[in-house]
């Protein structure tokens, strides 16, 4: 690519240094723009790859849960297998309010004299309020007895909302708007720095997403409702994707309050589920500036989101569940079920986890991601008719019961096409993302909600008879960015979301005359030292980091598919090849032409890449666990996400530890739902090596740690990465026992 | 993978084979090795999917595949492929053009000691770095003139924290050219 011998004699034989200055300016003008320009390729493409591994780690999230839910749905395994799983999906709301306000009482609690922390007493003030950011600023926790106290007066006062808050910019009040700030404390001190924090003259409406990911998400969850309390005029919360106890279950949140508060925190979580599934879905200000967490599809209706009952959705992820009318009540899932069960042997299939043989196929919208393993489950449909109808006669006999309904033997039989219809608004208004192009379609990349476009925001912004739609839920590099035509603005306050530098955070200012005026921001005062070259240069470091251990996650499907184009079995391949290759196997829409020379750095003369060659390169260390099986042990790193969440959902009373024999269920399925064949020899070897201290039960954190690859090339190794999809890296508190 | 020494003379003449199988096809991958490599900078600018960019990313796009044009130059190529100024362009018209520059090397790249060369004509007295007040006015006011916004972000990114001088020679190191174009 030389551009000859003759430009470097230019400078002496040119008369007139005015001619000469010219050009060395232009040169180097030319030069500068062209590395600003590779700069920004370079940013574009690092947003990229965090992007599309944060979205395939929610759609990996979601296809777990239907894939759970549809096994409890659809077959019967020994109830061992089901009583693993089956807490998660259990309602349990039959309850009344009294029983669950014993079960939630903090008067029990004693706080031990050397408590260092706020002590609260209700009805909150406002100086409670602020010395409780105080406290929080300076690193002090908050005693799980006043936790309890202010999150059961928060969900008292949440079961008096609306669906949608509607609020007004009367007497001149400017709202503040702020979007996802995933725990991160930082920024909401920031905020408040900024901004002032809520009061009468300044009104707020936090725009959901408050958890996971930050290590500081139950402390942003009790100051935004220490607030509410003092303020219930002036401070709003809109629900998001991740007020959402499955969601939290993968990343962190379920973890952050099970380490900071090894006591109660199995109640403060219970207690959060409900006040999540109260919290209001949207708020309107003004009738015309509609706030929302993700956003809209083409069937939205403001009317029916208003008058649906928003807390039969614990979970956004599931349909909730209609409750048996008769009296003998007692949850859908526990007891009436094992009754169910024990009488109806004749039809109970002894399907355990590895051979399912389920009755049918769900075919709800949403579960689509269960086409995965469809190939299973090819049930002739007169068959399942007949199969139901047996089983509900043989039901209603064993009842005594009128009653024709049946339980929840399938998702078709219970849930009307209202309820249907509901999940689906719930589901798009928490999920969605704008696109570019007009129409509405499913969000497959993220497994939930839709993808919509300008002409629907336009419609529905005409039908409702508004002006603007705010929302977040996406990370935006200046904090904040406008679509479809300035009518829909997204916005995100957690700064330096992906890596140190990588974004601002921004808030929202609106007043009477509803022009939004943004601020932004960006916490850490390293940050204001590194150009945005620097910062650039970090984050994509961190990006590529994180995509050489996918890489080396699919290591043996990367080989294979090598060899599709070395059929000679040189062990090179072109570079072409070797971006068609990993395009195929790793299933991230990234332009791997264009990182091509991030990753690869060694060629062979003939400018092919020895492919063997680069996965050492690739400079990752793999688990030291030299008795098992190389494979099983990538499948275990891969899906390490899942693993871990699985863990935690059979790990009922959290205790951080599971049992052998709940470990080789795990395992079973975990199997299923790969589709893979674990003998239960490898499971035994790999259980054997996990439990160095044979006493029958497994650390579920040492067990990830052992599993953590580690970079050799990184020496900066911030300890932060997301990316894992676990919280393996959160700062481990030291549980304080008297909290 | 073996090493040329413990290769047996099959698999060697194997691979010789393949090499000269691909040298003869070079020309043909090299022709879609290219179109793939457009086509990837092109869309990470196409926000709308729908193969058109915004005039004003062009230059990035072409300077972000390995090319070094003038902004003459630069005026010149996007008057040939623009759609009759609509601000957008199309990648029907980039791509056939971009190939022309990628495989005639229209724009090649400055070699570096060119470039240090430039810096040295500006550093009047030889002092091996630049003020800032120095390079602001060569930036600003000749050849193809910076912004006021291009000149600050050129400062706070080249110059040294302490000193608050550019050390060209450093900087040109540093900034390395990609070796992949």
């Amino acid at each position: 690519m030389g551009c000859g011998v003759t430009k470097s004699d230019q400078f002496h034989k040119h008369s007139g240094k005015a001619v000469t200055t010219i050009r060395a300016a232009v040169l180097i003008q030319r030069w500068y723009r062209q590395y600003v320009a590779r700069t920004e390729m370079r940013r574009r493409y690092t947003w990229h790859i965090f992007q599309s591994i944060e979205y395939s780690g929610e759609q990996a999230q979601i296809k777990l849960y239907n894939f759970l839910g549809y096994l409890m749905d659809n077959f019967t395994p020994s109830s061992n297998e089901r009583n693993l799983i089956s807490h998660i999906f259990r309602e349990n709301d039959i309850c009344r309010d009294a029983e669950w306000e014993r079960y939630f009482c903090y008067k029990k609690i004693e706080v031990p004299e050397i408590y260092s922390g706020p002590h609260l007493t209700f009805p909150l003030t406002v100086e409670q309020a602020v010395g409780l950011v105080e406290a929080f600023r300076n690193k002090k926790q908050l005693h799980s007895r006043y936790a309890l106290q202010l999150l059961l007066e928060t969900w008292k006062l949440l079961r008096m909302l609306p669906n949608i808050n509607r609020i007004s910019t009367c007497h001149s009040k400017e709202i503040t708007i702020c979007g996802d700030l995933h725990g991160q404390l930082e920024d909401l001190l920031l905020i408040f720095y900024k901004n002032g924090m809520p009061s009468l003259e300044k009104p707020y409406v936090f725009n959901g997403d408050f958890v996971d990911r930050g290590k500081d998400s139950i402390e942003i969850l009790l100051i935004l409702f220490a607030f509410l309390l003092v303020y219930p005029s002036d401070v709003y919360l809109n629900r998001g994707n991740h007020e959402d106890h499955i969601v939290n279950l993968r990343y962190g949140f379920t973890k952050e309050v099970l380490t900071k508060y090894k006591m109660h925190g199995k109640r403060i979580l219970k207690l959060l589920q409900k006040i999540f599934s109260w919290l209001p879905l949207a708020t309107v200000i003004d009738q015309k500036v509609l706030v929302l967490h993700g956003g809209i599809s083409d069937s939205t209706d403001l009317n029916l989101l208003a008058r649906l009952d928003r807390h039969n959705y614990i979970s956004a992820l599931r349909p909730p569940k209609k409750r048996n009318q008769s009296s003998a009540s007692t949850s859908m899932d526990s007891d009436l079920d094992e009754d169910v069960w024990g009488a109806n042997r004749i039809f109970q299939r002894r399907a355990s986890l590895t051979f399912p043989k389920p009755l049918g196929a769900r075919d709800c919208f949403h579960n689509r991601s269960l086409q995965d393993f469809s190939d299973r489950i090819k049930v002739n449909v007169e068959t399942e008719l007949e199969i139901r109808r047996r089983r509900r006669s043989a039901f209603n006999a064993v009842m005594k019961e009128p009653e024709t309904e049946t339980p929840t033997l399938s998702f078709d039989s219970v849930y009307s096409d209202n309820a249907k219809e509901e999940w689906k608004q719930i589901l798009d208004l928490l999920w969605s993302d704008p696109m570019a192009q007009e129409g509405c379609v499913p969000n497959e990349v993220r497994g939930g909600g839709c993808y919509w476009g300008p002409d629907i925001t336009e419609d529905f912004l005409n039908k409702h008879n508004l002006q603007l739609i705010i929302r977040s839920h996406e990370c935006k590099q200046d904090g904040y960015e406008f679509c479809h035509n300035r009518k829909v603005l997204t916005l995100f306050s957690a700064s330096n979301y992906y890596d140190v530098g990588s974004n601002r955070g921004a808030y929202v200012k609106l007043g009477p005359d509803l022009v939004p005026y943004v601020v932004q921001y960006q916490a850490s005062s390293m940050i204001r030292e590194l150009t945005v070259r620097q910062s650039v240069g970090r984050t994509e470091r961190s990006a590529l980091k994180v995509l050489r251990e996918q890489l080396f996650a699919h290591k043996s499907d990367l080989i294979c598919a090598f060899k599709k184009f070395d059929s000679e079995n040189t062990g090179v391949v072109s570079l072409n090849d070797w971006a068609s290759a990993v395009e195929s196997v790793m299933h991230l829409d990234l332009p791997w032409r264009m990182l091509r020379c991030q990753l690869v750095t060694r060629k062979t003369s003939e400018g092919m890449i020895d492919y063997y060659d680069w996965f050492n390169e690739l400079a990752i260390i793999g688990p030291n666990s030299d008795n098992i099986d190389q494979s099983l042990l990538e499948t275990l790193y891969r899906h390490r996400s899942t693993l871990e969440t699985i863990f935690r959902i059979v790990d009922t009373d959290n205790s951080g530890f599971i049992t052998m024999e709940d470990f080789r269920q795990t395992w079973k399925l975990l199997s299923v739902y790969l589709k893979m064949e674990i003998t239960d020899e490898a499971i035994s070897d790999l259980a054997v090596t996990i439990d160095s201290n044979q006493d029958g039960s497994i650390d579920i954190d040492e067990f990830m740690e052992a599993f953590r690859l580690t970079d050799k090339k990184s020496r900066l190794e911030r300890g932060r990465s997301m990316f894992m999809g676990t919280a393996t890296d959160l700062t481990k508190l030291e549980g304080d026992p008297n909290i | 993978m073996m090493s040329q020494t413990d290769e047996t003379p099959a698999v060697a003449k194997r691979r010789d084979n393949n090499m000269a199988e691909s040298n003869n096809q070079s020309a043909e991958t090299k022709l879609s090795d290219v179109h793939k490599r457009i086509k990837a900078a092109f869309e990470t600018f196409d926000n709308a999917a729908n193969n058109t960019v915004d005039v004003r990313e062009i230059g990035t796009i072409i300077y972000s595949l390995g090319c070094f044009p003038s902004q003459a130059d630069l005026h010149d190529f996007i008057a040939e492929v623009e759609e009759d100024h609509s601000g957008y362009i199309h990648l029907d018209r980039f791509l056939p053009a971009m190939t022309k520059v990628l495989l005639e090397h229209k724009f090649p790249p400055i070699p570096k000691d060119l470039l240090l060369q430039a810096f040295e004509v500006l550093d009047k007295d030889n002092k091996g770095y630049l003020e800032p007040e120095e390079l602001t006015k060569y930036m600003t006011q000749e050849g193809e003139p910076f912004t006021q916004e291009e000149m600050e972000e050129m400062l706070t990114g080249l110059a040294d924290h302490e000193r608050n001088v550019i050390y060209y020679k450093d900087v040109i190191n540093q900034l390395a050219i990609d070796p992949d174009m």
